[in-house]
């Protein structure tokens, strides 16, 4: 078992010799969260936009129910996925289980709901500054919906990278789903808890490196987009 | 076919209630057909709320209101209205103008001919959010007429411009009588008034307190509340 010290050594030049194995693991984690991303904006950015501004009975319910599945705990989503993706289950038939595919699945079904009430948070503010201008100018609900995504866009943005950073630093979902199977599903977090397992502190500290610039990334990427936010907000 | 003409307008007894209060009480009123209407009164009077019940934005609690024909809700998309507070989208100058147009399906090579009419074609890249107070009444005045109204409802348009502006957005409202909008104006300033207006409506505590020709209006005001006002009196 190496020290601390060496393993952190050895981490780092893991980090900087372009590691082959290190790397792969990168960009299949990036690849998954992305595309999970993604597919969660698409179902949930216009999810957040209809309950912004739409009025309608058991409303309330509605937005405790999105609030709550916001906290959806990933070894749930990835049993329930895993539950359906498996052999007997009813879509084992596509043979999905432990690929990327499921992973991708399964982590869009975890930040699904975060993009969608998120997004309801900020839509419904910008709505209720908005909707007499867009009653005004006699807009179908569908121009409104969009004029608010887009007016929104960076705080959406923001969203979205709350999205990312939670679909990326999760570990519950992708191991069930994904299996961890190396060269084929093995993710940085999942990686890193095996490697840590087996005592392989070098390869776990540089991916836990690696992890957490991205994780610095994505906060500096939300203060530039609120600054942006601000110049055009503001008069 | 163009469907008919959105204009007379007659309201009868139309009310208002908010918080308990009659805010607009048993308004009754005709607008005829053409020429600029000036409404007036003090602050707290009414006439944004009443302009707000003109444009669909609210329901009165009672009354009725008759656009030639029509109810409220088939009229507004013939109407527009410039809010006494403007509220621009998050984006550039011409963008604005240019979601207006978009979304009417109409021509959208006249967002610089619109910006133009405004003073605004050297600011278009700008976001329009960072515009003086001033300006963006004028893009504001833009998206309206970038609708081609029937009616055009302004809720105090002039309030925050200098007197160059101010004379800048008659012109503009001048041509648009020209063209056979219709004008609704809400304006503190008796000299406007008497400059644009064809017929004067004066809103006194949710009540129509005078309306007739603007030249009798101003010659010889109705005497009491009109005539107070006019005269810098207090009024509440
Ligand atoms: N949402 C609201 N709830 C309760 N009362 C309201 C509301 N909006 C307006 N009012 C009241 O309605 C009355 C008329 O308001 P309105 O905005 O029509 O006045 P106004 O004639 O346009 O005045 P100003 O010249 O200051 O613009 C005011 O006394 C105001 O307090
Ligand atoms: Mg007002």
């Amino acid at each position: 078992m190496q020290s601390l010290s060496d393993s952190f050594l050895l981490a780092i030049s893991l980090v900087f010799s372009g590691d082959q194995n290190l790397w792969e693991i990168v960009a299949l984690s990036l690849q998954v969260s992305l595309s999970a991303t993604v597919l969660a904006c698409i179902v949930g950015l216009p999810v957040g936009a209809l309950v912004a501004m739409a009025r309608f009975r058991g409303r309330g319910v509605l937005l405790t129910l999105m609030n709550a599945l916001m906290g959806l705990p990933p070894v749930v989503v990835g049993l329930l996925v895993y539950l359906h993706l498996s052999r007997s289950g009813p879509m084992g038939f596509l043979g999905l289980l432990y690929t990327p595919t499921a992973m991708i699945i399964a982590q869009t079904i975890l930040i699904a709901p975060i993009i969608a009430a998120l997004s309801r948070q900020v839509l419904q503010d910008l709505n209720a500054e908005y909707a007499d201008q867009f009653h005004s100018f006699s807009l179908t609900r569908g121009q409104a919906g969009r004029a608010l995504l887009w007016d929104g866009r960076f705080a959406l943005m923001t969203v979205a990278l709350a999205g990312f950073g939670r679909a990326i630093a999760e570990v519950g979902a992708v191991m069930i789903v994904g299996g961890n199977i190396d060269h084929l599903t093995r993710v940085m977090t999942t990686a890193i808890a095996l490697e840590t397992s087996k005592g392989d502190l070098a390869l776990a500290l540089a991916l836990g490196i690696i992890l957490l610039f991205l994780a610095m990334s994505v906060n500096a990427a939300v203060q530039a987009l609120q600054q942006s936010a601000g110049r055009w907000a503001h008069g | 076919m163009r469907d008919a003409a959105i204009m007379p307008l007659h309201l009868q007894d139309v009310s208002l209630h908010l918080d308990g209060r009659a805010v607009l009480d048993r308004i009754t009123l005709d607008l005829g057909p053409v020429g600029c209407t000036m409404v007036m009164g003090p602050n707290g009077a009414g006439k944004s709320q009443l302009f707000r019940i003109l444009h669909g934005l609210r329901e009165p609690d009672a009354g009725r209101i008759d656009w030639n024909g029509s109810a409220t809700k088939d009229a507004r998309w013939r109407q527009a209205m410039v809010f006494q507070k403007p509220v621009l989208l998050r984006r550039s100058v011409a963008a604005n103008v240019d979601f207006v147009l978009h979304a009417r399906r109409s021509d959208r090579t006249r967002v610089s001919a619109l910006l133009d009419l405004v003073g605004l074609a050297d600011k278009a890249g700008q976001p329009a959010r960072q515009l003086s107070g001033g300006e963006q009444q004028c893009l504001a005045l833009a998206r309206a007429l970038a609708t081609d109204p029937e009616v055009l409802f302004l809720d105090e348009p002039t309030a925050s411009l200098s007197p160059a502006s101010v004379r800048a957005i008659e012109t503009i409202v001048r041509g648009a009588l020209d063209r056979g909008t219709r004008v609704i104006f809400i304006t503190h300033d008796a000299g406007q008034a008497r400059r644009l207006a064809d017929d004067v409506v004066f809103l006194h505590q949710g009540r129509v307190a005078a309306h007739g020709p603007a030249d009798t209006f101003f010659s010889n005001p109705p005497a009491g509340v009109v005539r107070k006002y006019l005269a810098g009196d207090i009024l509440n």
